[in-house]
């Protein structure tokens, strides 16, 4: 029999912490570390508390609860890691070993439940979302709502965000994603599009304007039924038990079509899908069939760039900053194809903002449940961008768009200034669709 | 302490913070080196003031103060080891002048050393010391520790562009050593005792530092040998040649081959060592300079010389050292980075020392770093967790500390004694060297407040390398 500290070590992944020499070349690129000043709040912090837990120094697993909870597992500490920690893996393991043991309050219980086992990984329910934000804009409930001033009741700051939602789709078009797009002019790639959950329901747009993208360069584009969420909220939300399931049945639906590559277009669900062999490794039966899915998975960008880029219709002059998302940077470690294709556009008045790789503050729903930290993470980013005097700001995640359109907002810079993803920008640069109202 | 002590103290820092809750204390239990200890309290606050009340205070009730920077330390340095209050110093970070006409900075403690790097470079002006942490340690962490870095070669450590600080003592005052000019020899120079008393004599506040012109531009030599030993004498035989180099770094084959296991660089993984040189100066003279220098190694007998030509191509060649450290940790998970340094006509013979040292004990030894100074950097590859082979480890520690001493070396080119090298004191300094450095001690902190346990051993204090 396992003693319980050998079964917590083993859960904990305690033998993965020792691989760090506690140099802390992580604390100049945690974003946590800048805002919140402390070394608990730290990479190297948080993975020494858990080989505390490991060595039995602490006993209470609850002493991590708030470290791991406000760490935004943005990641920019493994490539800053000269030995190679894998934090990730680190942070999930934790966050799933306290999952397990603690005791959710009723409704608590039930919310994650229904959020995170039934209302994302269902395309149905995610459709239905899509339809009832259709609704609730163009009922006029929406403006009736905005004008009660009852968006400033909600809680978790909720208005603030309901106000920086993009516009939604008409349910005759959400239901309009073709199955099978083909390519325009000579075929160079079968390519099958992930189309994400939240990404779908919210960001219908960019998923239309992906197959629109992905054809024009000359893909044939086939969106798989039967795909699911990519689980990444799971695992972040320490439900990896759920994570491991949608990814199977993710790997199952993509499985059934012969596809040069699976692309997606979200940094954090592509980090996801890049780590299903990691998520699968104990399983036999899954190892080698998941391997094969992350071999195959790309961003967008890289396929737009493996076709020759985009073709680009002419364009007035623009000052451009590009906000990275941390997943596709820290962890994909896609970073030269976005930059690539904007820097491809002619006109283009491309300015690095300082310390471009910092997390944003989005983080999934960080900035939803840590709203007060998240703020001040969006806060350091925005002063950053704002020295660039860009007029348009590209990024490559949903999550990022919102958090850098809140940031546009919270900043009174709308006039100045719109916030776009990287695929939206291209599309309207290729001609396909008109400019994007951004904010 | 007492409960009571905190509530004085969090009554003391009324404009910083208090941590006391177990998540924070941990957090500042630990360094680079070994060892865990926890504090009672840590205390962050940008008042020099409020710092000085609480030293104060501490000496009174004799509660041990642990000054810290951003605990990059390889020795021990900011480790609680009797517990107390850890004073987090990387938040006093929000003074940086840099005086163009005086060539000096002035620092608050807590700035990190890149940033001023960065501040000088914009003047044209260079603060040399360059621990290769600088992006990560703070200046106050430096002066304490009395880093060097690869640099150090030609332009010596830390405590050689230290002219003047502010210091709190250990009965809570707030003085001032040195001054602004360059030459300044009134009375006891006391800039230069606390610059590397690792936080014993008391908090380094603020500093200033000596700046120097940037120097206009700088080549690299790459030689490759096939005996360590060659490559040993080829170091001496170039610094007695009249040339300086900025850095001259060291790599042995177990290095080379890790690296090119780990990323491979196009480094030979047959010979047994290569130095990297580093010449800055005039533009004219570091391409002579770089002639010279390939003459001498193939003299003594290096089978391949490499001139990188670009930036670009520069860069690719000191990336391949910087792999180094990232590469060896993967043999093994326990690194264990020694600084002992030797006398340069000694790096043959320290050389062909470890190589003994390492067949004797059968541990997995690396040898790279700075070797132009002779401080070698013997790194041992280990696994902690394997009981055994660590016994083993800490013998062989012990053996090269005593080799270096007995070479007419030091146990220290670069990271403090700390806890760890404290058992090895009396071994260099002898019984009446250590007893004066004690005296020093006692005299400014007689309550034995600032930073106890490190640098002075305990009654039969042994090295330990396992927890």
């Amino acid at each position: 029999m396992k003693t319980k500290l050998e079964q917590l070590r083993e859960e904990l992944k305690y033998e993965k912490t020792n691989q760090c020499v506690q140099c802390g070349y992580c604390l100049p690129v945690c974003p946590t570390y800048a805002t919140m000043g402390k070394e608990t709040h730290s990479p190297r912090g948080r993975i020494n508390l858990v080989k505390m837990v490991g060595e039995g120094r602490i006993t209470d697993l609850s002493v991590l609860e708030e470290p791991m909870d406000l760490c935004l597992g943005c990641r920019a500490c493994e490539t800053a890691c000269p030995t190679g920690v894998p934090y990730g893996e680190i942070l999930e393991a934790a966050r799933s070993a306290m999952t397990r043991r603690k005791k959710f309050s009723l409704p608590v219980r039930a919310l994650r439940n229904t959020l995170l086992k039934r209302v994302f990984p269902s395309r149905r329910a995610m459709n239905m979302i899509g339809h009832s934000m259709w609704l609730f804009e163009k009922s006029g409930v929406q403006k009736w709502v905005r004008k009660s001033g009852m968006m400033k009741k909600l809680p978790y700051h909720l208005g603030e965000f309901e106000a920086i939602t993009p516009a939604s789709v008409s349910p005759t078009e959400r239901s309009s994603l073709p199955t099978f797009t083909p390519a325009k002019g000579i075929k160079q790639y079968t390519v099958a599009l992930f189309v994400g959950c939240i990404m779908d329901a919210m960001f219908r747009k960019i998923n239309q304007l992906s197959v629109q993208l992905l054809a024009e360069v000359g893909c044939d584009v086939i969106v798989v039924e039967n795909q699911t969420c990519c689980g990444a909220l799971h695992v972040h939300a320490g439900e990896s038990d759920h994570g491991k399931h949608l990814a199977r049945l993710n790997i199952e639906a993509f499985e059934k079509i012969e596809a040069d590559f699976i692309v997606n277009n979200a940094g954090g669900c592509g980090a996801m899908m890049v780590e299903y062999d990691h998520l699968l490794a104990d399983e036999q039966d899954w190892a080698a069939r998941a391997k094969h899915f992350v071999e195959k998975s790309r961003d967008i960008s890289q396929v737009l760039i493996a076709c020759g880029g985009i073709p680009v219709k002419h364009q007035p002059k623009e000052r451009v900053t590009y906000q990275r998302s941390c997943h596709m940077t820290h962890v994909q470690k896609v970073t030269k194809e976005p930059l690539e294709l904007i820097l491809s556009i002619s006109n283009v008045d491309f300015i690095e903002m300082k310390d471009p790789n910092m997390c944003c503050g989005s983080a999934g729903i960080y900035n939803i449940v840590n709203y007060e930290e998240s703020m001040k993470i969006l806060d350091v980013k925005m002063e950053n961008i704002k020295e660039t005097r860009a007029t348009l700001m590209v990024t490559t995640n949903p999550g990022c768009l919102l958090q850098m359109k809140l940031g546009i907002e919270r900043e009174n810079l709308s006039e100045k200034m719109r916030a776009v993803h990287l695929v939206e920008y291209l599309a309207e640069v290729a001609g396909i669709a008109g400019k994007q109202e951004g904010n | 302490m007492e409960p009571h002590h905190i509530d004085d103290i969090k009554k003391i820092i009324n404009r910083g913070h208090v941590l006391t809750e177990l998540h924070d204390r941990y957090s500042y239990s630990f360094d680079g080196s070994f060892g865990t200890y926890l504090p009672d309290a840590v205390v962050q606050s940008k008042h020099v003031e409020e710092i000085a009340e609480l030293v104060k205070y501490a000496n009174r009730e004799w509660i041990p103060i642990i000054p810290r920077g951003q605990s990059t330390s390889l020795s021990g340095g900011p480790l609680p080891v009797k517990g107390g209050v850890v004073v987090d110093l990387s938040v006093m970070n929000d003074v940086l002048q840099i005086d163009e006409e005086d060539l000096v900075a002035v620092v608050s403690t807590g700035v990190l050393t890149s940033e001023i790097h960065k501040a000088a470079l914009e003047k044209g002006l260079m603060y040399p010391p360059d621990p290769s942490s600088s992006h990560v340690s703070t200046i106050g962490g430096n002066l304490a520790e009395n880093s060097g870095g690869p640099r150090g070669l030609k332009y010596g450590v830390t405590k050689d562009y230290v002219i003047g600080l502010e210091v709190i003592t250990p009965q809570g005052e707030i003085i001032r050593t040195g001054g602004r000019t360059v030459k300044n020899v009134t009375g006891y120079d006391l800039t230069k005792l606390i610059v590397g008393s690792e936080g014993t004599l008391g908090i380094i506040t603020k500093a200033i530092l000596r700046l120097i012109p940037k120097p206009q531009a700088s080549e690299t030599v790459m030689a490759i040998f096939d005996s360590l030993e060659d490559a040993g004498a080829a170091i001496s035989k170039i610094l007695s040649s009249g040339i300086l180099p900025a850095k001259m770094e060291l790599m042995d084959q177990a290095s080379m081959i890790a690296v090119e296991n780990y990323e491979p660089s196009g480094l030979p993984r047959d010979a047994e060592a290569l130095i990297l040189i580093e010449l800055d100066g005039h533009p004219l003279a570091v391409q002579d300079e770089a002639v010279q220098i390939s003459k001498v190694c193939r003299e003594i007998g290096a089978r391949e010389i490499r001139i990188p030509q670009t930036a670009a191509e520069k860069e690719e060649v000191w990336k391949a050292r910087k792999l180094v450290s990232p590469a060896i940790v993967r043999i093994k998970p326990t690194k264990i980075s020694e600084d002992a340094t030797v006398p340069r006509s000694k790096i043959p013979e320290m050389c062909r020392r470890l190589k003994q040292i390492k067949e004797k004990y059968n541990i997995h030894l690396v040898v790279f770093g700075h070797a132009g100074d002779g401080n070698l950097h013997p790194n041992i590859i280990a696994d902690k967790s394997d009981k055994e082979e660590m016994k083993r480890v800490e013998q062989a520690v012990a053996e090269i500390f005593e080799a270096a001493v007995e070479l007419g070396g030091t146990l220290s080119g670069e990271h403090g004694i700390g806890t760890m090298k404290a058992p090895f004191m009396e071994m260099e300094l002898g019984p009446v060297g250590l007893d004066m450095m004690k005296r020093i001690k006692e005299a400014w902190d007689p309550n034995n407040i600032m930073n106890p346990g490190k640098i002075f051993p305990e009654p039969g204090q042994k090295l330990v390398l396992s927890e």
